[in-house]
């Protein structure tokens, strides 16, 4: 057993409820963080206190809660833009979550700039959330929907993209950084220099890139990035949307509301500055703040230890699950090519029914189609079971995982 | 109920054999239905003769457990006249598979067969019967079993 970069019994002192039983007297083994992190008391406390000890609105009121509680959400936007390194703190937008801020994008920005017979170019291993938003446009606008197909390594052909991209009407190609499915880590890199020399604006869906690895969003040259906080040890119902100004300033506002306005007059509205214009409506203030812990505390930890901890780890669990006989992996062998995800089927068990298997002992994996039908039907698979990495997973959990499989071994007499 | 109760031999050999797995060429009723929740998906085909269920075939994909149940249910209802096809229940259903005390999730996955034959049922008498007697008490029951 190897030691991790990351001290990782006291981080697992931090998330109480890893110190749960589940199935009467099975310790928590809980391997779905592609769907969502557990949370560390920090965070559960920050927003404890906010309702404690700050609870008001923000933004207008003049009074001594509502300057402590603004005060406290806006840091939060400082401490977001540090931590994927933007600049401009207005470019930083709170939504409720990577899919809302990709439906903030094909709405305010697609509506105004995707015509006939334009092309949005997305790829196969897509999460249903950046692929609907763009059926949406494309089929209101009459434009038409692309994908970038995947090799039998679970990676991009990015040659495909060289095709649309000849065209001449292609408005956007928007592409996960991180497959929640395969795992696979996208060359970024190669596709937004392809796109800027075509002239093409970029959106990534960084949902589950940032919460495992480096991200550096100013001099990454994309034109969206999104993500969500609950995948990152903080709550749920907050993400980002991060936009370049100038795009931002071009585009119409998506929700209309309080909050987004400047002046408002019985037939007319004139908007107010960037974020505002795009956070309409109270928005999920206890959450927002309770995420600023959250990045705190992955900051603490440094997220290239954050993602030497889970390669290690993901190193581990491959070549565990690769002995097993029947066992078909899925995604990139190159572990450098890969972040803490692994999908697999066993044999002729239904993950499904693998997934009810493993439960009893206490181990918690996803198994269906994970938001990424599209990607089902070029796998040529109905689903996949799906164990996925955090920093407070070890070595000893992948055994009680391995050893649970076992016993779904001898169930279906395999 | 505890996997080694759930996975016995008789879901397992429904599982790996099913019985009248495939198509019927001109089928009188056709019926699908999916699963969103984990996508088990499941396609039935059935004729009728003298108001009788003359033969079925079904296709899908899916948890052991609700191809286990697609295909016993039609073992079920085969030479079944319309009558007794619309008694066939729930617990008729996990009875026969050996199923008590499912958590809801499971449950879901045990009875889309039955779901599928019955909106099937419900379709053929009101579009091909126009009998409209008994078709919304049918519809009720299939909306009722998720």
């Amino acid at each position: 057993m190897q030691a991790s970069i990351l001290n990782v019994e006291k981080i697992r002192k931090d998330f109480p409820i890893l110190q749960r039983k589940v199935r009467e007297d099975k310790p928590l083994v809980y391997l779905d963080n592609a769907s969502t992190s557990q949370k560390p008391i920090q965070v559960i406390d920050a927003i404890r206190n906010y309702y404690l000890n700050q609870n008001s609105n923000i933004h207008r009121a003049v009074y001594a809660l509502a300057e402590e509680a603004t005060s406290s959400f806006e840091a939060t936007r400082d401490k977001v833009a540090k931590f994927v390194n933007v600049k401009n703190r207005e470019e930083i937008i709170f939504t409720r979550g990577t899919t809302e801020a990709i439906n903030l994008v094909a709405y305010a920005w697609g509506r105004k700039n995707v015509e006939k017979d334009d092309i949005i170019v997305t790829t196969e291993y897509e999460h249903h959330s950046n692929i609907v938003p763009w059926q949406l446009l494309t089929k209101e606008k009459g434009a038409k929907l692309e994908y970038i197909g995947i090799d039998d390594n679970g990676e991009l052909i990015l040659d495909q993209l060289d095709k649309y991209l000849e065209t001449g009407r292609v408005k956007l190609v928007t592409f996960s950084q991180m497959s929640n499915v395969l795992g696979t880590i996208t060359d970024t890199n190669k596709i937004i220099a392809k796109c800027k020399k075509a002239g093409v604006k970029t959106l990534i869906d960084g949902a589950q890139s940032v919460p495992h690895m480096q991200v550096d969003i100013d001099n990454m040259g994309c034109d969206f990035f999104t993500f969500s906080a609950h995948k990152m040890l903080g709550p749920t119902g907050v993400g980002i949307l991060w936009a370049r100004k100038e795009i931002l300033e071009e585009m119409p506002p998506f929700h209309g509301g309080g909050d987004m306005i400047r002046e408002v007059h019985k037939y007319e509205t004139t908007w107010n500055d960037l974020p505002y214009k795009f956070e309409a409506g109270t928005p999920n203030i206890a959450d927002v703040i309770g995420f600023a812990t959250a990045i705190d505390y992955l900051s603490q930890l440094g997220m290239l230890s954050v993602r030497e901890h889970e390669s290690q780890l993901t190193k581990y669990a491959l070549e565990q699950l690769s002995k097993i006989d029947k066992m078909k992996i899925y995604g990139p062998t190159d572990i450098s090519k890969r972040g803490g995800v692994i999908s697999f089927n066993y044999a002729d068990i239904h993950p499904h029914d693998l997934a009810s298997i493993v439960d009893e002992d206490g181990v918690a994996i996803r198994s269906g189609h994970h938001c990424a039908q599209v990607l089902m039907e070029r796998l040529d698979v109905a689903a996949t079971s799906r164990a996925s990495f955090y920093i407070y997973n070890t070595e000893q959990e992948v055994d009680v995982l391995i050893k649970a499989l076992n016993h779904a071994k001898e169930l279906f007499k395999i | 109920m505890s996997s080694a109760d759930i996975y016995r031999e008789i879901i397992l050999d429904y599982y790996r054999n099913p019985r009248n797995f495939g198509k019927l060429e001109n089928p009188d009723i056709v019926k699908r239905d999916s699963n969103p929740l984990c996508g088990d998906e499941l396609e039935m085909h059935i004729n009728i003769k003298d108001n009788k269920v003359a033969d079925v075939k079904y296709t899908g994909k899916g948890c052991a457990i609700s191809q286990a149940s697609a295909s016993l249910l039609t073992e079920m209802m085969m030479g079944k006249d319309f009558d007794e096809v619309k008694k066939l229940s729930k617990e008729d259903i996990l009875e026969n598979l050996g199923l008590t005390e499912l958590g809801p999730t499971r449950l879901k996955c045990a009875l889309l067969s039955l779901k599928v034959l019955k909106y099937g049922i419900y379709s053929y008498l009101i579009e091909k019967l126009k009998d409209t007697s008994s078709a919304d008490k049918i519809k009720k029951e299939a909306s009722g079993l998720f």
